[in-house]
Parts: structure tokens; sequence; C-alpha cells
């Protein structure tokens, strides 16, 4: 199979959102709707841009992207409202004896 | 719109990437990055995997500010500055160290926003000291041993160069403070000529923290006045970030494990002492603190 | 309009009728005065559309139409020696994200010790980087070659770097009548620099992004194939040089009396007094040819295999060399014949300007004919090395 290539390596932009990165960390921000204020200093400060506020339901809130969210818990240590949490993934959830 | 597209390779918690994605939506997209090799480029720059939004060149590590002066250049003449600003966003050595291109373009002017992302050291190679590396961190090429106590000096001051060039708008930041990030990109934005803003990038990695701590860390950085947040127009100092109650610098240091040395070595707190100093220097020289 | 001028003077009118859009370079000798007559011109306004930058170096005027050249403008720069090798790391870097620079080196020797005067040491250094490179005889060719030069570099199948190299001082300096150009000329050769792919926020691309090893090797790949399109380009825009200038200065080579037993290869300046030692040698009787090679990168194989096919003896002259092998064109010459089985003698001459006196050269090539001259350096003195 032949691939194409553009010369120069020149790239075509925003392509790395094909590659998805919520599976890199060992938790996933969650968001308490309820305290949620839809302030959007999460927004700002995720280093992936996958935390957004949106409109859900009539109101607009931060929603995470478990896609891309890499768990790193910048967006829980700013929230202001104590609406975000860091929860371990199902995954890691093992019994260790 | 996206400017820094998600699923680039930064590690959980990279204060390079929240630095980068307010600059990027503080210019509204409407922008020419020049990055030089790095963290940001190896994260972003995969042939293929793409990250940027906006118009992109990496050139070499070294000549990141000239590139930029030749697009600025190249699009006066063309008659197509309305698209945007030139951009560079380079690391602390690819600035303090081996972009000597940097005086070139202070000394000629070009209107470019030059934006150092300052994480202290080359993190992109494995930790190695650069000339903005703080007094006492440990690197791989400053290790802490019996001899030495990792790096030796001073932070280069790369504001008081820039202002020795007479550089129109000089001011830094903090990855930490997206809202003070945006409000001088946007300001130096509307200035004409060579502008320099270097903002406080704390690394998980290289600094040896965890993400969940990187805003405490860089707002540590703050309160202790180890990296005081300045701004200055056409030479005139205009705003300083005031701390009401300043911290000691051992609450800086002992959470970050390129510091750890510091605590466990007798030889340490001589250091520490040291560093002490330099906050309380920076206080002084530029008012940080709140006066009761 | 034919006039007596210097070399530097005919670069510079040729590189203004090319209506270059950033001219970035930094002074050295005996370059300098190419740069001097563009900023003239510049002050006086006579460059349209075009910024005039003096660079704080070499490396930063290279790096500085590296953005440029990706943003879309036409670029022009000129330097040697170690002007051309501060450069080096940027032009290594220019050749692979593809950017059509146009550079004159005015070949220079290199330090140590120090040396402004001639030989070809520098460009040979940068040989393997992705630049076309074209060396010329005289004047007119380095004034003609401008043009060419920008239009071979900005065809889409090459993109790549061009690098004119004259010799220094031996051309850069000296008088000569040029016909130089008509504007209208010119503007009917090179048509405006419109890039399909640059930067611009209308569609926002990367440049000079980075490729592991599984993608790596395919965009060195895609330069040699660059290289190899832009051997048929090159013969290409040379003919029709030809007509619209009115002077052919052949293709990748040329090659005076071909049915020579013997011949003698070089490049540069030094042609010019090698076509008088041909002629005065064929009239003692000698068969002698002359092969002027043109076009060094990309290396024209076949061009050299088709020409010294029935050569029995051949004659390298290079002013440059590799140490610890030998002369430059000589090694690339005798790997181009592999298999044929001509008798290959080299002379290194001309080192940092040293004096190449027509007669000399002359006993140089008929003894080496006459079967009593080795290949080796050839003028210097005999020397004691002094160990301390
Ligand atoms: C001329 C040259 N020397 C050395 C290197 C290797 N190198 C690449 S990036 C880098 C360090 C980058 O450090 P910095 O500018 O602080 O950026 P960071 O990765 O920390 O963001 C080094 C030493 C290089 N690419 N080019
Ligand atoms: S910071 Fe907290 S309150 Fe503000 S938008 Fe995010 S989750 Fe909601
Ligand atoms: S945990 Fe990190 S990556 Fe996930 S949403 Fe929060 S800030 Fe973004
Ligand atoms: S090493 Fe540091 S600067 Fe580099 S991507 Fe990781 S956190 Fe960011
Ligand atoms: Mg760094």
């Amino acid at each position: 199979m032949k691939i194409r290539l553009n010369i120069g390596a020149i790239s075509e932009p925003l392509q790395s959102e094909q590659f998805k990165t919520g599976d890199w960390g060992t938790e996933w921000s969650f968001v308490d709707r309820e305290k949620c204020t839809a302030c959007r200093v999460c927004e700002q400060f995720c280093p992936d841009g996958c935390i957004e506020v949106k409109e859900i339901e009539g109101k607009e809130v931060a929603v995470v992207d478990h896609n891309y969210c890499k768990g790193c818990g910048v967006c829980a240590s700013v929230c202001r409202y104590g609406a975000i949490k860091m929860e371990l993934k199902e995954l890691f959830k093992v019994d260790v004896c | 719109m996206r400017f820094f597209g998600r699923g680039h390779g930064a590690c959980p918690g990279c204060g390079l990437a929240i630095a980068v994605r307010n600059i990027l939506e503080a210019l509204e997209g409407k922008c020419f990055v020049v990055n030089p090799t790095g963290c940001l480029e190896i994260i972003s720059s995969q042939y293929g995997r793409n990250a940027w939004g906006v118009p992109y060149i990496h050139p070499l590590f070294d000549n990141a500010a000239a590139v930029a002066c030749g697009i600025s250049e190249a699009l006066k003449v063309l008659g197509r500055e309305d698209e945007g600003e030139v951009v560079v966003l380079a690391g602390d050595g690819a600035t303090a160290d081996i972009g000597l291109t940097l005086h070139g373009m202070f000394d000629r002017n070009h209107d470019v926003i030059y934006i150092c992302l300052d994480n202290e050291a080359y993190q992109n190679t494995g930790h190695q000291q650069s000339a903005l590396t703080p007094l006492g961190e440990a690197t791989t090429t400053t290790p802490a041993g019996k001899l030495m106590l990792g790096k030796i000096g001073r932070k280069k001051d790369m504001v008081a160069i820039a202002l020795a060039h007479g550089s129109p708008y000089v001011a830094t930041s903090s990855a930490v403070l997206p809202a003070d990030i945006r409000r001088k990109v946007k300001k130096a934005a509307k200035i004409e000529g060579a502008k320099y803003i270097q903002i406080h990038c704390p690394c998980v990695t290289g600094w040896g923290i965890d993400g969940k701590d990187v805003v405490k860390v860089g707002n540590l950085a703050i309160e202790t006045a180890l990296y005081p947040i300045v701004e200055f127009e056409n030479g005139k100092l205009l705003t300083v970030r005031k701390v009401k109650e300043r911290k000691p610098v051992e609450e800086y240091l002992k959470i970050q494990r390129r510091f750890r040395h510091l605590f466990t070595s007798p030889e340490g707190r001589k250091v520490i002492e040291e560093i002490q100093k330099i906050a309380d220097e920076n206080a002084l020289r530029y008012g940080i603190d709140l006066k009761k | 309009m034919k006039k007596v001028v210097r070399g530097f003077y005919s670069v510079a009118y040729a590189v203004k009728l090319c209506k270059p859009n950033i001219i970035c370079a930094y002074p050295i000798t005996p370059q300098t005065e190419i740069v001097e007559n563009l900023a003239l011109m510049y002050a006086n306004g006579e460059l349209e559309n075009c910024k005039y930058i003096t660079a704080e170096s070499e490396f930063a005027a290279a790096s500085i139409l590296v953005g440029a050249s990706a943003a879309g403008a036409r670029t022009f720069t000129a330097t040697c020696s170690q002007g051309l090798i501060l450069m080096s790391e940027v032009l290594f870097n220019a050749a692979g994200m593809r950017l059509p620079i146009v550079i004159v080196n005015t070949n220079r020797a290199l330090s140590a010790p120090l040396s402004i005067w001639n030989d070809l040491q520098d460009s040979m250094a940068l040989r393997d980087a992705g630049i076309i490179q074209v060396y010329v005889e005289n004047n007119q060719e380095a004034h003609d070659m401008v043009p060419q030069a920008y239009k071979i570099a900005e065809d889409k199948r090459v993109r790549l770097p061009f690098m004119i190299c004259m010799d220094g001082y031996k051309l850069t300096h000296a008088y000569e009548p040029v016909d130089l150009l008509d504007q209208n000329v010119v503007d009917s050769f090179l048509p405006p620099y419109s890039p399909e792919v640059y930067l611009t926020t209308k569609k926002p691309v990367a440049f000079g992004c980075y490729a592991p090893p599984h993608i790596y090797m395919e965009f060195r790949v895609a330069m040699q194939r660059a290289m190899e399109r832009a051997k048929e380009i090159m013969e290409k825009v040379f003919a029709d040089w030809a007509e619209v200038s009115g002077r052919n200065w052949g293709g990748h080579l040329e090659v005076v009396y071909p049915d020579s037993k013997n011949f003698v290869i070089a490049m540069g300046s030094i042609v010019g007094l090698l076509r008088k030692v041909v002629e005065e040698l064929r009239n003692e009787g000698i068969s002698v040819g002359l092969v002027k090679l043109r076009t060094f990168r990309p290396f024209p194989v076949q061009e050299l295999r088709k020409s010294l096919e029935n050569a029995e003896k051949i004659i390298v002259i290079d002013r440059s060399v590799s140490f610890g092998y030998e002369g430059n064109l000589s090694i690339e010459l005798k790997s181009a014949l592999y298999g044929m089985s001509p008798e290959v003698i080299s002379f290194i001459l001309g080192l940092g300007g040293r004096d190449v006196p027509k007669d000399f050269l002359k006993e140089l090539v008929k003894n080496a004919i006459l079967g009593k001259e080795k290949s080796g350096f050839k003028g210097f003195k005999e020397f004691e090395e002094v160990i301390p």
C-alpha cells in the first residue's frame, strides 16, 4: 500500500484530535453539576482542553471529555466550588493483598 | 474553534500546555507560531499528529527569533500583516542559552511577541540545566552530590536584558495565572515592536511534582517572590503582582523533588538561605510586599 | 545593455531584476559588495515590494529567510566561507523544509589559517545539504544564473534551496563586460513566486514537523527524488534561458572538443584559463578536450559517463580537498565513472587563492597526459613540519 506524503513534512491542522489520550491516567475528573457555577476557571486551566462549559438540560455546567482527560487533577485543584472530583478508573480499583 | 488540539502528548498537568492554550485563545488564533525544539514541539508537532490549529513552524533549537523576524517582515512586504501576530513560543533553554538570534530581533525591533515558556531546565532532553534554572535545583547536569548541591548561580535576568534592549513591552506571568497571561498577550499584540513575555510553567516531570500540585507550586513561586510577576511598558514598571503575606521559600522548595536534596544534605540549609535572599531581593526590587 | 561591471554588481543587478521580497545577509569578504549594492538599491527605492535586512550573523540571516520563505516570500542571501559554515545548520534545515532560498556563495577558503582568498572548500562542505549547486565561470554566467536559479528552485517539483557558486575575488571583483538583462526579459522568464503551501492563517499548516523512524526516511527519499527531477528540469530551464537571453551556457556540462583522447575537468573560473591551455596543447598536437562541470548537485552522472565514454585519461582540477582522502571533484568523478576504465589524475591546486599561472597549469596538464606527472597537491612550496 502506498502512503501519501506532504513534501517537507508539512502537516494539516489539528490532527492530534484523532489520538485519544483518555486512557493515559489512572483517574478521571467528574463534575458535580449541582455545585458547578459555570465559572469556566477549570476550562482555562485544563492543559488538554477537555473540560468545557456546555448547556445540559437547560443549565450551563462543566463537562469532561473522558476521551481526552489525562486525569491530571489540575481542574479539581482550581475549582473554588469543590465541584470537581478525581476518581480512580474502574480498571485500577483492584484489591491489593 | 480550537487552536491547540486535544490529543497532544504533554505529560498530564503540564504547565506549558496551560500557557499555550491561553496564549492562543487570547489571540483568537490569529497568529503565526514559531516554536524552537523542545518539549512543546515534541508534544505537538509530530508529522501527521499536528496539534496546532494555527500556522506553525518548528525550525531549529537555536533560531526561533530570527525565523519569526523573517515571517513578520515577509507578511509586511506581502501586505498580509492583518493575518495575525507573529509569536515565538520558546523554552528557557532556547531563549536564555542557545537562542542568540533573540538579540537581533530586539535590536532591529521586529514586530514579534517573543514568549519564553520557562520550565527552568531542558525538560525535553531529560532535565538538564539552563541559564534559567534556579539556584540549587538538581538537574542531570547539575546533580546534587558531595561537592555540588545543584545549580550554581542565579537565573539569568532575561527581563533586564529585554529592557536593556529597549523592548517596548516586557512582562512575566505564570501558567497558573491564565487571566494574567491573556491580558498581557492581548496587550502585547497591540504594541508594535519586539515584545518579551516570560511565563513560569510548572513541569510535573522535571520538577517532580504531582499534577494536583501544579497550581499550588506555581502560586507558591509567586507568593514567595521567587517569580516576580511584573509588567513594563517602554521601560517603565507598570504593574507588579503584590503579595499579602509573603511565604518562606521552604514552602515552595520542599514540595518539589528537584530541591529535595536541600533538605536532606547538611549544607542544604545555606543554599536555602541563599534562595531566601534572592526572594527578599526580588520583593524589595519590585515592591512585592503589600504594605500593612 | 552591455556594461563593464564587477562581478558583485552583475549579481546584485540580477537579483534586483528577480524582485525578491526579503534580502537578508551579513557582510563577509568578498561577498560584501553584493549586499552593499543591494542595500544601496534598497536605500534608493529601486527594490519594489522588498525589505532589505542586515542580520546580526549569517546564522540569523539564513534563519530570517527560512521564516520569510515559509511565509511565501521570495528570498535572497549571499555569503561564503565562515559565513556559509555558520549558516550550515539552517541551510540543511531549509532544504528539509523544501524552501527555495537562493544563495550566492562567493567561494572562499576556510579558516584556519584565516584566508579571505578563493578556493572551493566552503561550498564543498555543504555538498550533502540537499542544496542545488551550480558553479559559474564568469560574471555574465553569474548574472544569467540568478533568474534561472529562482525558476528551478521554486518549481514545485523541486522546491530546494539553490546555491550559485562564484569564485571570490577572481569573479566577484573582476571587471568584465556583462550584458545586463532587461527587466522585460526576466519578467517574461520568471513568474512571481506563488507557492501552493505557505504559512497563513487562512489555512493553518505546520512546517518543520518531526518524523519518528517509521516515517523519517520517506522525506529523505522525497528529497533525493526532487534532486533527480531537478536534473531534468534544470536542462529545460537552461534551454529556455538560451532562447530568451540568446546565451547558451550548455547543460549540466559543457564539453569542448568532445572527440579528444584526454580530458581536463574543472569547475568555476579556472575553466576560463583551461580553455586557453587546451587550445595551446592542441596546437602542439596533443589530443585534449575540456569538460566544464556546471552542476555539482545534482551530480550529472549519466552526462559525465557519456561525455567521457572514450576518454583514456582524465585530469581533474580540484580546488578543495577532503582531508584524509583526495580532491572532492576527483572523488565524485571516480565514483560516477565506476566500471569505466580511464586513468584519472587529480591535481589539487589554488587553495587559499594560491596563484595558478597559465603556463604552470599547461605544464601540469601536458605532463599528466605524457605520463610524467602524478596526482596530488600542486604549486606548494616544499616544507618540513615543525612538530613541537
Ligand atoms: C543545536 C542543538 N543543540 C542541542 C539540541 C538538543 N536539544 C533539543 S531541545 C533541548 C532543550 C530544550 O530546552 P528548553 O528550551 O528549555 O525547552 P523545554 O524542553 O524545557 O521546554 C536540547 C538541548 C538541539 N536540538 N539542537
Ligand atoms: S471551575 Fe468548578 S464551578 Fe467553575 S466551571 Fe469548572 S467545575 Fe464549574
Ligand atoms: S483532570 Fe486534567 S486533563 Fe482531565 S479535565 Fe481535569 S485538567 Fe483536564
Ligand atoms: S516534561 Fe514537563 S514541560 Fe515537558 S511535557 Fe512533561 S510536564 Fe510538560
Ligand atoms: Mg525548559
